[in-house]
């Protein structure tokens, strides 16, 4: 099961990480401080396996990949919202960070609650509840399955 | 059945007579821009690579303009890296010159092009009629390798403008009105397409504000129906102006607006959202710790002369930091032709090098606890300039300038 962490709508990337620490040397010394503006405690309670669940355009804003690669260096599994800003999305499956997208998820769920992903199905199992999420297109979806556009590049050199 | 703008580069770009929006399509990409917020990452990515090549140097710029100059030795390392790798690899690399997306129109785009850049504001280059989009540094990576990527075509918006913008109004109010009207994500994936005589009688500068800030309401892109104005700017820099491609009459359009510019009044964004739009004469007495002017958003030689022409009989309040950093060399230069430096100065402002300063809170005029600024930056995300205390909110350089006056939030008819 994974712990769900919950977030409300627009949370641009300068909350999820914020622009003094873009700059340092690599994403482990960056992760410490994910969400440092919004929570004194999710970089440390986050384990790996957790769930993000939010609400619509998460994401928006910089376009710094530095947002989704420290939530995928500390472990989260999926973010799963009603909506995401493009360039999040992108870049997220691009680093091999399932997002996913469902409208009723949010509003079902609480902070701290349970919930089983299942990626291959595209489910979110909370309270008894299964939430399908939408798919992804084809051509996004064989990124996310190579692990990410670095792995398709290194496929494509082979 | 015609294409929109959008289409047509994308079109171009893919090598195909047509394409639709929603279609995903391989493109080839015309130039490609990154800063120093991510190429560190992405050049150690590049390190990774199984086969790291770069299919062609001529087409990438490196521009450091985020922290610059360096303010500590980490800084130092990330900086060293890309002017190391740009020296090894032949690509052209601009160090404190200006705000990147201003010296990549200044000195690179041309109209119909489709260029990434690693971002968010490189939908700014609609300015020329050049489809601009921001990326993470994966895709970048992607992209120097093999000179191409994918995009989804978006569908448009259209914008149709009327008329001419009162005095003392300034296209910012514009853009602002526009995004608090259609929310965050009201163009999420979208491209905000501007036609109409009120878009046509916008200078190229006017033209930057507006799809700078598209990226504020989602949109992939933001594009103004390029003109003659776009052929001259670009000819007398000696770049050409080929694909000056205007929307056909049959192309679709998700949905059409209309804006009749004599009707936009000064606005205010009010913490800590692009949408959270006021109107100035509604905001309560809002006092101020700091004004910024500056940005990709609105740092060019229009705004500082409003600045100056306010300075000019008026001085900074005590106890306000008026920070100013033009967003390029090349507007520094031509504002000291002008005397406008020497207006700000005289008039207690601090004048920094050309950078993204204090619009993005990590290196210079950053804010302390409970502080307040006004900006004409690009964003007033919580914390965005500093202590996730603090608050931003946007408006225009009058507005900005004569709060710096005054020592509150108001217009330079209070003065």
């Amino acid at each position: 099961m994974s712990k769900i962490f919950t977030f409300k709508n627009d949370v641009d990337t300068d909350q999820i990480l914020a622009s003094q620490y873009l700059l340092l040397p690599n994403v482990d010394e960056m992760k410490g401080h994910a969400f440092e503006s919004l929570s004194d405690t999710f970089a440390s309670d986050v384990r790996p396996g957790d769930l993000i669940v939010a609400g619509d355009n998460f994401g928006c804003g910089s376009s710094r990949e530095q947002a989704p690669a420290v939530l995928k260096a500390l472990g989260v599994k999926a973010v799963v919202a009603k909506s995401f800003a493009r360039i999040f999305y992108r870049s997220a499956i691009n680093i091999g960070l399932p997002v996913l997208i469902s409208a009723e998820l949010s509003d079902a769920v609480r902070d701290g609650d349970e919930a089983e992903l299942d990626l291959t199905a595209g489910t979110v199992t909370a309270g008894g509840k299964v939430y399908a999420c939408t798919k992804l297109p084809p051509y996004m979806q064989r990124i996310l399955n190579a692990g990410g556009l670095i792995a398709v590049l290194n496929a494509e050199e082979a | 059945m015609g294409m929109t703008i959008a289409e047509k580069i994308v079109a171009r770009a893919a090598g195909l007579p047509e394409v639709r929006a929603g279609e995903i399509h391989t493109v080839a990409l015309d130039k490609l821009l990154s800063n120093d917020g991510t190429t560190h990452l992405t050049i150690d990515m590049y390190h990774k690579l199984k086969n790291p090549r770069i299919a062609d140097p001529g087409k990438i710029v490196f521009v450091v303009d985020h922290n610059i100059p360096a303010e500590n030795p980490k800084t130092a390392a990330v900086h060293k890296k890309m002017r190391d790798f740009a020296r090894e690899h032949g690509i052209d690399m601009l160090e404190g010159k200006g705000v990147c997306h201003q010296v990549m129109v200044e000195n690179y785009v041309e109209p119909g092009q489709l260029i990434f850049g690693a971002d968010s504001h490189t939908c700014s280059y609609g300015a020329l009629g050049a489809f601009g989009t921001g990326v993470g540094c994966t895709d970048m990576l992607y992209a120097i390798v093999t000179g191409g990527s994918w995009v989804m075509v978006p569908e448009t918006l259209r914008f149709n403008l009327h008329g001419k913008l009162r005095e003392g109004v300034y296209p910012r109010d514009l853009m602002l009105t526009i995004i608090g009207d259609i929310g965050a994500n009201g163009a999420n994936y979208k491209c905000m397409e501007f036609a109409g005589d009120g878009a046509h009688g916008l200078s190229v500068n006017d033209r930057f504000v507006l799809c700078n800030l598209a990226v504020e309401a989602g949109a992939k892109t933001g594009i103004v129906e390029p003109d003659e104005k776009v052929r001259e700017y670009v000819e007398s820099r000696g770049r050409k102006a080929e694909n000056l491609f205007v929307s056909d009459p049959d192309a679709k359009f998700l949905k059409v607006y209309d804006y009749d510019l004599d009707k936009i009044e000064p606005v205010v964004a009010c913490p800590h959202f692009v949408d959270n739009i006021t109107p100035l004469k509604d905001l309560p007495k809002v006092e101020i710790d700091e004004a910024f002017l500056g940005s990709c958003n609105n740092g060019r030689i229009d705004e500082l002369r409003v600045a100056a022409e306010i300075l000019k009989d008026h001085k900074v309040k005590d106890g306000i930091r008026f920070i100013v950093s033009p967003a390029s060399n090349e507007v520094y230069l031509q504002a000291l032709e002008e005397g406008i430096i020497e207006t700000l100065l005289k008039a207690g402002a601090m004048v920094m090098n050309a950078n993204c300063s204090v619009c993005w809170g990590s290196c210079q005029g950053v804010i302390g606890e409970n502080e307040v600024l006004v900006s004409t930056g690009t964003r007033n995300f919580k914390g965005r300039a500093g202590h996730k205390t603090s608050k931003v909110y946007l408006a225009n350089a009058a507005v900005v300038t004569a709060s710096a006056v005054a020592g509150y939030i108001t217009g330079p008819e209070a003065l």
